[in-house]
């Protein structure tokens, strides 16, 4: 059977760079954890059951819930705010 | 996953929650991203439509990806220590020869099938004769790069050269001439392989000279499969979308919960010799000597009517009511239609947008009871955006009005069989492009 050659129908990839996980925490207990409300449909109620489970269960973590400025778009402020103020983040549901 | 990369960078620890059906995809970004053991919980799908009580359940349960509990996965995911991969992340480079390794005819077709960068139909294959001459309908540099796609937000872009548009435009069958349109299509920067769950489609239309120099349709179906341009240049803008951007694979670039029949090919020309209106490309910035084509999001609704004299304004009333209320429609009206909205005082294509915006009613707790309502625009209504702040806070029951004129589009297609219209949803989004530009 003939052999040809046909052109690669894929586009250009950016090169991928390594980078590492931020130091993890020895403890919570004391520590800022940050609640991030993606702003998606119901995130808002899943956020806050999320914090009445830290608050019965390990009440020594603060638990601020903060909220981007709008959904699907970046918002620098508040990634530089749980940057300066917070000690960890948990994302829900989805960004 | 692209704040949870950016707080990672930033030195916070972090965990982000998905639903399970988003597994293989958050895992394939946070690669991507350098950092494949960014950490992940996951919880059932949906969230949406949820009680307080079963998303509590969610959180005592179990991870449904992991088997483990979901607490569990975001304690340890904050405190347990990092491992060499962890601390390094991953490095690799994805560059490609232009040419695939020789092989059959028979092997490369189950190739590109097994590879799924095709459309699941029959291809043509891009050898290195056919591309040259596809393009030769481009006066432009193979090695002049075009632009930049993406599945959706907060995935990695891919970038492409005019080679590669041509490369896809031969797989989809279309002819050296139709280059233009494609690459006009491309530079938008709007994929037709979009990854929403909402599954929309992108579908394009053509105005200008180049209609008739390609011999495109815009009759009698001009929506269907009966025209080589309009069937190829969709197929072409459907395949370069998927293939450019770095794929669409469901449950890994494609998301779209019961995808969408627009996506095979959707590409018409406008009416614009039997329009009684000004030819839609010339409201955004054209001159009607010059050739453009616009990309419509949208595909997720499709409502059909004919103009009829005692009915039609409750017709448009009630439909535009039915339809999602975060997307505009375009509304293709046959020409006969067209003709009869303009015997209704529709003189212009604009006084048409101003009375269906005005008349795009329905109540409060219809517009808000929506999830992209919800996600999208009610974080940017409690900032004050227009009119929509002023929606959150009014009686539930109060009539509010749905989109503005400029969510709306009228054009013109059809080949006078029928006074027909579809109610398509559609938005436009600023995509709209220059032909010429690209010959």
């Amino acid at each position: 059977m003939t052999k040809i050659q046909v052109h690669d129908p894929r586009g250009f990839p950016p090169k991928v760079t390594g980078k590492p996980l931020a130091p993890r925490l020895q403890t919570l207990d004391g520590k800022r954890v940050y609640l991030v409300d993606c702003l998606f449909d119901n995130s808002a109620v899943f956020i806050e059951q999320l914090k009445d489970w830290f608050a019965e269960h390990l009440p020594a973590v603060d638990t601020p819930v903060i909220t981007p400025k709008e959904s699907w778009v970046e918002d620098p402020e508040m990634c530089a705010k749980i940057i300066r103020d917070g000690d960890a983040a948990i994302l829900g549901v989805g960004l | 996953m692209g704040l949870a990369i950016e707080l990672e960078k930033g030195g916070v620890p972090t965990v982000a929650v998905h639903t399970n059906v988003f597994a293989r995809l958050a895992k394939s970004v946070a690669r991507v991203n350098g950092m494949p053991n960014t950490r992940q919980a996951f919880v059932p799908q949906p969230v949406v439509g949820r009680s307080p009580s079963e998303l509590r359940e969610y959180i005592e349960g179990d991870d449904p990806v992991s088997g483990r509990r979901f607490i569990q996965e975001v304690l340890e995911g904050l405190t347990a220590p990092l491992d060499e991969e962890d601390q390094k992340g991953v490095s690799f480079d994805r560059t490609r020869p232009r040419l695939l390794e020789p092989a059959t005819e028979e092997e490369l077709h189950e190739l590109f099938l097994r590879e799924r960068w095709t459309d699941m139909l029959p291809i043509v294959l891009p050898t290195e004769e056919r591309v040259e001459a596809m393009l030769k309908g481009t006066s432009r540099s193979p090695d002049e790069i075009v632009g930049r796609l993406r599945p959706t937000m907060f995935r990695e872009f891919w970038e492409f050269n005019v080679e590669k548009v041509a490369v896809n435009a031969v797989m989809a069958g279309a002819r050296p001439e139709y280059l233009p349109v494609i690459l006009a299509l491309a530079s938008t920067g709007q994929t037709a392989r979009s990854s929403s769950t909402t599954s929309f489609a992108t579908i394009a239309m053509v105005n200008g000279p180049i209609r008739h120099e390609i011999g495109m349709n815009w009759g009698t179906g001009a929506f269907g499969p009966y025209n080589h341009a309009n069937a190829t240049i969709g197929r072409a803008y459907g395949l370069l979308s998927q293939n450019l951007q770095g794929g669409s694979v469901p449950g890994e670039t494609y998301m779209g919960s019961q995808g969408n029949s627009y996506s095979y090919s959707a590409c018409f020309a406008e009416n614009e010799e039997r329009s009684p209106w000004t030819p839609f490309h010339t409201a955004h910035g054209f001159d009607a000597e010059q050739s453009a084509v616009s990309a419509f999001m949208g595909g997720w609704y499709t409502e059909y009517g004919t103009i009829r004299d005692d009915t039609w304004a409750d017709r448009f009333r009630l439909q535009l009511r039915a339809v999602d209320p975060f997307t505009g429609p375009l509304l293709a009206l046959d020409p006969l239609a067209a003709n009869k909205l303009v015997e209704q005082g529709f003189d212009t294509r604009e006084s048409l947008q101003e009375w269906l915006a005005e008349n795009s009613l329905r109540t409060a707790r219809e517009l808000w009871d929506n999830q992209w309502m919800q996600t999208l625009l009610r974080p940017r209504a409690l900032l004050g955006e227009e009119p929509y702040a002023s929606y959150l806070n009014v009686d539930p029951d109060q009539m509010v009005q749905t989109f503005q004129p400029e969510d709306i589009h009228p054009v013109v297609v059809g080949g006078e069989t029928g006074g027909t219209y579809k109610m398509i949803g559609g938005m436009l989004r600023g995509n709209i492009a220059s032909v010429d530009d690209w010959r």
